[in-house]
């Protein structure tokens, strides 16, 4: 890896984003009343369940919160290796809800694809909106965010790290110059080798 | 993982963790509205059945469905080979249709190595004569693992026919690989010698059994029996001196069996009825360890083309 990374956000930010895209939650819904959260695993959970307590607060009733994987959904299966499956558990109907998908980083769309794919398997929501906390552009799908933390324009051979308390010990966003390491959303588009 | 799965020494420790894993997570998606997953679509498995089979080629059939694979159906009476074709004309034929996995039983034991030497498929050991049985092992691993917290220690006593059994030399390498202490126990005519080698203590006196936590009984295997050869005196005997009954157990000892079972010879039918057997456990185990399995195989490559890859990229 050359050079080292560059913050984007810090502690405080993602605080105040996480903040602000609940309150843009409440405004378009026009209240919380049929909408649920499912956070795409892994760092797309706890960000889930951050903004299902901030909803909490602001119209001072808790909102459901779910966790969703998507890796057997993916449309790369058998082109790279497959991140480790983790436990989906929706612990609601998704019939008639407006569920609020939400992910850390938007990229190529092609974690989102895999994510409706999913969602679809459980039930006909009314709505799926789509919650980021870093869009970074390079969508290879027609897909866009309905709330996005911080749009960060980067070049393809840099990567997005986003860290959080829950599964990093503690806050922020940073910016790796040059090959990204391995990390299963995160390889550079370019480098997303064929493998038979 | 290798690129096949052929003896359950194929596996590390870290692989049978992650395939249970997977299992684990795949089981959730047998309680939903939609059980099929997209994961494998476009694939195609191919069940090659030399031998009869309900358990494993159904299990291996609906795993490879519920993960949206094509699946083709192969087994010896009704095909081609009751006409004489050989296996490798076969697997040649199959590889011409572009199969992606395969998976074989076969009576030979070694028939699944042979038949990765020709295909460039993925080949899945579904049992081989009286050799192997990954997949069984998984899957009883499986089942262990939903009723003690670690396999570390954990005493298994396997019962009965180990000689013709290839359940039994699977699920003692995979046992001993995850820190199990195996113990096999029967008549010495029925105890292979040498079978220490594979990581088990062997036990001549079925009271034995009573020290363990998990009692694994196997089949008396009569069709893979010599003829003539008397193994023991007879089944009434064998029945008497070494049938599981629930006078020989522990209240709590789980009970397990691959099937199919012959009630009244190896395991009584009390003992397999009882609120501690987990033989019915193990059959729901066998479709998502195999899912996993297969989507282990198909979807990972070897390991080989992994490490590369990662360096690649870091």
């Amino acid at each position: 890896m050359s050079g080292s990374p560059v913050a984007v956000m810090d502690a405080a930010d993602v605080g105040r984003a996480l903040t602000r895209i609940a309150h843009e939650v409440v405004e378009r819904n026009k209240g919380i009343g049929d909408v649920v959260l499912v956070g795409i695993h892994t760092r797309g959970v706890p960000l889930a369940g951050r903004l299902a307590t901030r909803l909490g607060e602001i119209e001072g009733r808790p909102v459901p919160a779910g966790a969703l994987d998507v890796v057997m959904y993916r449309d790369d299966i058998g082109l790279r290796p497959p991140g480790a499956t983790h436990v989906t558990h929706l612990p609601f109907d998704l019939g008639g809800k407006v569920v609020v998908l939400v992910d850390d980083v938007l990229y190529t769309g092609r974690t989102i694809r895999a994510a409706l794919d999913a969602l679809v398997d459980f039930g006909r929501p009314r709505a799926i909106q789509l919650a980021v906390l870093v869009d970074r552009g390079h969508r290879e799908l027609p897909l866009r965010a309905d709330y996005v933390g911080k749009n960060v324009p980067t070049a393809a051979d840099e990567a997005v790290r986003v860290r959080l308390a829950e599964t990093d010990g503690a806050d922020g966003v940073f910016i790796h110059r040059g090959p990204s390491p391995p990390d299963t959303d995160q390889l550079p588009a370019a480098r997303r080798g064929t493998r038979a | 993982m290798n690129k096949h799965l052929l003896s359950a020494a194929d596996l590390s420790a870290a692989d049978i963790t992650r395939v249970l894993d997977t299992a684990a997570h795949l089981a959730t998606v047998t309680d939903r509205a939609i059980k099929k997953l997209p994961t494998l679509r476009g694939r195609t498995v191919c069940n090659l059945f030399f031998e009869d089979s309900t358990r494993t080629r159904i299990s291996f059939e609906l795993a490879a469905k519920r993960l949206s694979a094509d699946v083709i159906n192969f087994s010896a009476k009704g095909s081609s080979v009751s006409k004489g074709e050989s296996l490798k004309d076969t697997a040649i034929t199959l590889e011409a249709m572009g199969v992606d996995a395969i998976v074989i039983r076969h009576g030979a034991s070694g028939a699944p190595w042979r038949l990765a030497e020709w295909v460039d498929a993925v080949v899945v050991n579904a049992g081989d004569g009286t050799h192997e049985h990954p997949t069984q092992a998984l899957l009883d691993l499986y089942t262990m693992r939903q009723r003690f917290p670690s396999f570390d220690g954990l005493r298994v006593a396997i019962v009965g026919d180990v000689l013709h059994s290839r359940v039994a030399r699977s699920n003692i390498q995979a046992l001993a690989l995850m820190g199990a202490r195996v113990t096999v126990v029967g008549p010495p005519p029925l105890i292979p010698r040498g079978i220490e080698a594979l990581g088990c203590e062997v036990s001549y006196s079925i009271d034995t059994i009573r020290d363990a936590d998990v009692v694994y009984v196997l089949r008396m295997q009569r069709e893979r029996m010599l003829e003539g050869a008397n193994y023991v005196p007879s089944l009434r005997e064998y029945t008497a001196r070494w049938g599981v009954t629930p006078e020989r157990l522990r209240p709590g000892q789980k009970v397990m069996h691959p099937g199919p079972m012959n009630r009244g010879v190896e395991i009584d039918a009390a003992v397999a009825d009882a609120a501690d057997a987990l033989i019915e456990r193990q059959v729901r185990s066998g479709l998502v360890v195999r899912m996993a399995v297969l989507y282990d195989l198909l979807t990972h490559g070897p390991v080989e083309v992994k490490v590369a890859e990662i360096e690649e990229v870091a």
